[in-house]
């Protein structure tokens, strides 16, 4: 159907660290659109005066008091690293 | 014996007791079936027959000293792979971690773990529980056991599955938008979706915060308040769980008989459903209004933006919470990444499926500058007057009554556009948006033999109300005896 | 055309708490790399944050000292940006709903000598927010190594009004608001262990001029004086661009302490867009009176209100209180030993504080809270010497050896015999009357007016009293004899 106009795809995959290939490009620009089309028929609500939800229970305070308890042991830590070196996280050169 | 994979928790836990089976048989059982017919129905992503056999023996090794820990000690019970284990893969269903193995337990493990349960394998999904078949796993699809070229609903595909093909007695799933009880009305079984806070999320891989909750699928009402039991409750790991006294649901079941006021939203019933599905409904509403209950037609009259809603709300959160999956601590990193911007790239493209990213996109923009207030702020605030609905409705009637799904389950396949899939969960996502309880259980079956969900909707924390109104449906139908035909064939087989 | 500077600072500082901000394993500097871990540090899929109440009640506590209003209600927020010191690759932050809201930093510029008050201002603050610390990457050659022990720390982020306009005021104001922090005990401030750190956005402008300037953000002072100095630079960079016809570019800027330069950073291909909403994971905070009262009652003195009150109160000279109220403990120090002697020798205590006290502990390398010498055994030396039982010279060795055993003053001087003479008024005025009589030449000049020459008698009475003979009780006899002759 229609592709959103607003949507600058390139931008949004490169915030969102993703390469789209020319394929993903095209289906998604067209998928991304059917459904930006559908969600425009929220700009008919009125929310005048409404407050936003962001949790579905509204309770507050929620915390815990400043006790240490163990952590992972290093081993743990690092087990899922896919490259490691000196106890750390190995990543490819950091270049600002 | 011969039934014995299609058993419920309350029969077996009563022969485990008198020792007519062991634990250790009944998880060889299990493990014996599902190597043989998991291929076809493909419910799990891996198993760990050494790892539940181990539990298995520990359970009758306590049974033996006096020690059982009540009706899940020794039962196999399967979880979503996306619920953390120590020890086991977490993958999601996502090549992004397909080599991942978890340090921690979810919380919920840790307490199925405490009622003695045997964890028994990792179930297929949606990736990150992102689907309503199934189909965007990375390592397959998972088929219905009623019919293998049919979707079993997702993203909890595996779950249902592994229940209704007898590879599992209970399983875990997730339900953002419908994930437990879409799947569970596709392949004939019961899940339930808990008031948000009930379950704690801690081990949970996220997709929304605001909106996931984890539930038991089972065979029946009984076993899944048995499972709710064991898994609710406060955890000071989870700042969104709930504090609130935690009844026997299983006990409850009878001490609440009803009658119930029931409401029929009408915005439910409307264009899009599936007549035979419509029927099946109508035939529950005559049940109850039989048993005495009030039935009567309610609004929710902001139904129709509940899908736009939820998927910017689910999204943004889904962006977000996907964020830190890029190849550097865990996960899927890719091999030919020049410097630390583009492992990023590389990783997340490499290691993310088609629907995923989608969605990740779609949250990112929703939340990007200058389109913050139209989208997500909008969604959040339509939110709370979809809540609203909901407890205006209360005001009128305890419950209300839908169908879960519009449609039984469809070919794998099928739907290709990701618009019509997300159509799919029309009548599911009200309740995750304003944060409610919700059961599917079986209310009948197509004329090509495919089950039907009927969908009950609770007041928040009222679990125990909403199984007792399941409760008294099921028991006076036999839709949770009927088994596939397929699997009957393999365990005869 | 004369130019102002306009310079605001963002300043982080670590709170010390026992646990990071959103899970209980330990926080602290200089463990072994990556074993202050958890899941929630490292992110791993299925994990939570859950707030921690201490870094709460510090960041409340930090406002309330810098008169901040607190906010009754608060909220989280995710900060979405991808970088490998950040494990979920956002950081939890506050946005648009910051714990504490206003408030100020009284601040003192130098004054027109090193004995004289300068000028006191405060610097109104926008708003203090509580957020995540990241961890810490260490770059070679073809890769970086990440530890994540520092990532979760809880971090404030202080933010002023662009209302410095000199080095030396951003100098003073973090000099003041890094001993605020030490005094409420929230940071130790060290900016060595990257407790504190400060970044500086800095614009100049024709004097008098509404708007602003173009803001160049200058990063990477991490001492107190590379602040100064990399501000000073920066401002004598833009109006050396200014001068010579260019146009100041808006951009970060990274100074380098060691060399007084400074490098722009590579500019980022795409503006940040951080996608800031709130934290479904984590719940609201509620700040109601009764948390403020409990905190408020903790609050310290600030070090300027003690200052002035020590000014008033103990009547001590600017220098003085100037080095005793910057130390907390230095100062309760302080007022623990003059309660312990007489609010008339505060000014003796303090010249024994902050000359022999800081120079012994110094050269030792000792804190202040090591010391063995209690403020009340300072006290009870002070008083020896004002009574005129233990000459100042004698009192300096008495100190040495205080500060060496923690003995009390008055049984070291028994014990070594260092007391001066329990005086035979008798024996003191017969050996006054032998100086006098001993040198007419002096007495003649004493007589004729010159005050001074009464020293000249003091040689032979201190040699007859071998040395122990109180000065103030010789010189007082002296006169005394003097006047009548």
């Amino acid at each position: 159907m229609s592709s959103a106009p607003d949507l600058n795809l390139d931008h949004v995959a490169h915030l969102a660290r993703l390469t789209l290939t020319a394929e993903e490009r095209a289906q998604f620009a067209q998928q991304l659109g059917d459904v930006l089309h559908h969600i425009e028929q929220l700009s008919k609500v009125d929310v005048t005066g409404i407050e936003p939800t962001a949790h579905a229970f509204p309770i507050v305070n929620v915390w815990a008091e400043d006790i240490p308890r163990p952590g992972l042991p290093v081993e743990a830590a690092l087990r899922n690293a896919p490259a490691q070196r000196d106890h750390m996280v190995a990543v490819p050169k950091v270049v600002d | 014996m011969s039934e014995l994979v299609f058993q419920t928790i309350t029969e077996l836990s009563g022969r485990l007791a008198t020792g007519e089976i062991s634990s250790a048989e009944l998880t060889r059982t299990f493990i014996a079936r599902t190597k043989s017919l998991d291929q076809r129905v493909h419910a799990f992503n891996s198993f760990d027959a050494g790892d539940a056999l181990a539990q298995a023996v520990a359970s009758d090794e306590r049974r033996a000293a006096g020690q059982s820990r009540g009706p899940l000690d020794g039962i196999p019970v399967g979880l979503k792979d996306v619920i953390a284990v120590t020890g086991q893969p977490l993958t999601a269903s996502s090549r992004m971690l397909a080599n991942f193995v978890s340090p921690y337990d979810a919380t919920v493990t840790a307490r199925l773990k405490q009622a003695g349960a045997v964890l028994w394998g990792r179930l297929n999904c949606d990736e990150f529980a992102m689907g309503s078949s199934t189909e965007n796993s990375a390592f397959g699809p998972a088929a219905n056991p009623w019919d293998l070229a049919r979707v079993p609903g997702g993203s909890s595909g595996g779950s249902a599955a592994a229940v209704a093909a007898g590879e599992a007695v209970a399983t875990l799933g997730s339900d953002t938008g419908g994930s437990i009880r879409q799947p569970a009305a596709l392949c004939g079984v019961v899940g339930l979706k808990p008031t948000y806070g009930l379950v704690s999320r801690y081990g949970l891989v996220a997709f929304a915060s605001s909106l996931d909750q984890i539930g038991p699928m089972t065979r029946t009402v009984e076993d899944a308040a048995i499972m709710l039991g064991a898994i609710a409750g406060h955890d000071e790991n989870d700042s969104t769980s709930y504090r609130s006294q935690i009844p026997d649901y299983r006990a409850e079941l009878k001490r609440r008989p009803g009658p119930w006021r029931i409401g029929l939203p009408r915005e439910y019933f409307g264009e899009g459903l599936d007549p035979e599905i419509g029927a099946a409904v109508e035939q529950a509403v005559a049940f109850y209004r039989a048993q005495g209950c009030e039935v009567k037609p309610v609004s929710l009259p902001h139904t129709p933006y509940c899908l736009d809603t939820y998927y910017i709300i689910a999204t943004a959160e889904a962006s977000s919470n996907l964020a830190r999956f890029d190849g550097v601590r865990y996960g899927h990193r890719s091999k030919d990444a020049k410097d630390a911007v583009d492992l990023y790239f590389k990783s997340r493209s490499e290691g993310f499926g088609p629907e995923v990213k989608r969605r990740i996109i779609l949250g990112t923009y929703v939340l990007s500058s200058g389109y913050y207030d139209a989208f997500y702020l909008r969604a959040q605030k339509v939110r709370t007057l979809i809540r609203r609905d909901f407890l205006k409705a209360y005001e009128e009637v305890d419950a209300l009554l839908t169908p879960t799904s519009p449609v039984p389950a469809f070919k794998l396949g099928e739907k290709s556009d990701p618009l019509a899939l997300y159509l799919c969960d029309i009548y599911t996502i009200g309740v995750n948006l304003a944060g409610l309880p919700a059961i599917s259980v079986p209310c009948g079956f197509t004329r090509a033999g495919l089950p039907i969900g009927l969908q009950l909707i609770g007041q928040p924390f009222q679990e125990a109300d909403l199984l007792a109104l399941a409760h008294v449906y099921e028991r006076a139908h036999d839709w949770c005896r009927r088994r596939p035909a397929f699997a009957a064939v393999a365990s005869s087989g | 055309m004369p130019y102002e500077a306009v310079i605001g600072l963002e300043v982080h500082v670590q709170i010390k708490t026992r646990s990071k901000i959103f899970t209980r394993v330990a926080a602290g500097y200089g463990q072994p790399e990556n074993t202050l871990t958890d899941p929630v540090v490292l992110a791993l899929p299925g994990s939570l944050p859950v707030m921690n109440k201490a870094a709460l009640d510090a960041i409340i506590k930090a406002g309330l000292l810098l008169g901040c209003e607190i906010a009754p209600v608060c909220k989280w927020d995710r900060k979405n940006y991808f970088y490998p010191d950040s494990p979920k690759n956002y950081q939890i932050s506050q946005y648009d709903q910051p714990i504490c809201l206003g408030g100020h930093v009284e601040i003192e510029l130098p004054g027109p000598a090193r004995n004289v008050m300068g000028e006191h201002k405060r610097i109104p603050l926008t708003r203090i927010h509580l957020e995540e610390d990241v961890g810490k990457l260490n770059h070679f050659a073809t890769d970086s190594l990440v530890d994540y022990n520092r990532a979760g720390t809880p971090l404030m982020e202080i933010v002023s009004e662009p209302a410095l306009h000199t080095a030396e005021e951003a100098f003073a104001y973090l000099t003041s608001l890094r001993a605020t922090m030490i005094y409420g005990g929230i940071s130790d401030c060290d900016m060595e262990k990257g407790q504190l750190r400060c970044d500086a956005n800095i614009s100049i402008r024709p004097v008098g001029a509404a708007t602003l300037g173009t803001k160049v953000e200058l990063k990477n002072l991490n001492s107190i004086s590379y602040v100064r100095d990399g501000i000073a630079h920066e401002i004598k960079r833009q109006l050396g661009v200014l001068e010579r016809g260019g146009t100041i570019v808006q951009e970060t800027r990274d100074y380098d302490g060691l060399t007084g330069t400074s490098q722009s950073l590579r500019s980022k291909e795409m503006a940040h867009d951080y996608r800031y909403f709130p934290d479904p994971d984590l719940m609201p905070v509620q700040v109601d009176e009764g948390w403020k009262q409990r905190l408020r009652a903790e609050c310290p003195e600030l070090p300027f209100d003690k200052q002035r009150r020590f000014l008033e109160q103990y009547q001590l000279p600017y220098t003085l209180t100037s080095v005793l109220v910057w130390d907390r403990a230095l100062a309760d120090y302080f007022e623990a030993a003059v309660a312990s002697a007489d609010t008339s020798q505060a000014q003796a205590v303090g010249n024994w504080i902050v000359n022999d006290l800081l120079r012994e502990l110094g050269s030792a390398k000792l804190q202040l809270a090591e010391t063995k010498v209690k403020p009340a055994q300072l006290a009870a030396l002070v008083k020896l010497v004002e009574s005129g039982t233990l000459r100042t010279n004698t009192a300096k060795e008495v100190f040495v050896e205080m500060f060496a055993s923690g003995e009390a003053p008055d049984a070291i001087a028994t014990r070594r015999g260092l007391n001066s003479a329990p005086t035979d008024a008798g024996e003191l005025e017969q050996w006054c009357r032998d100086a006098i009589a001993g040198n007419p030449k002096a007495l003649a000049e004493f007589n004729a007016g010159k005050d001074s020459a009464i020293n000249a008698f003091k040689g032979p009475v201190m040699k007859a009293a071998k040395g122990k003979a109180d000065p103030k009780l010789v010189d007082a006899t002296l006169r005394r004899l003097l006047a009548t002759m």
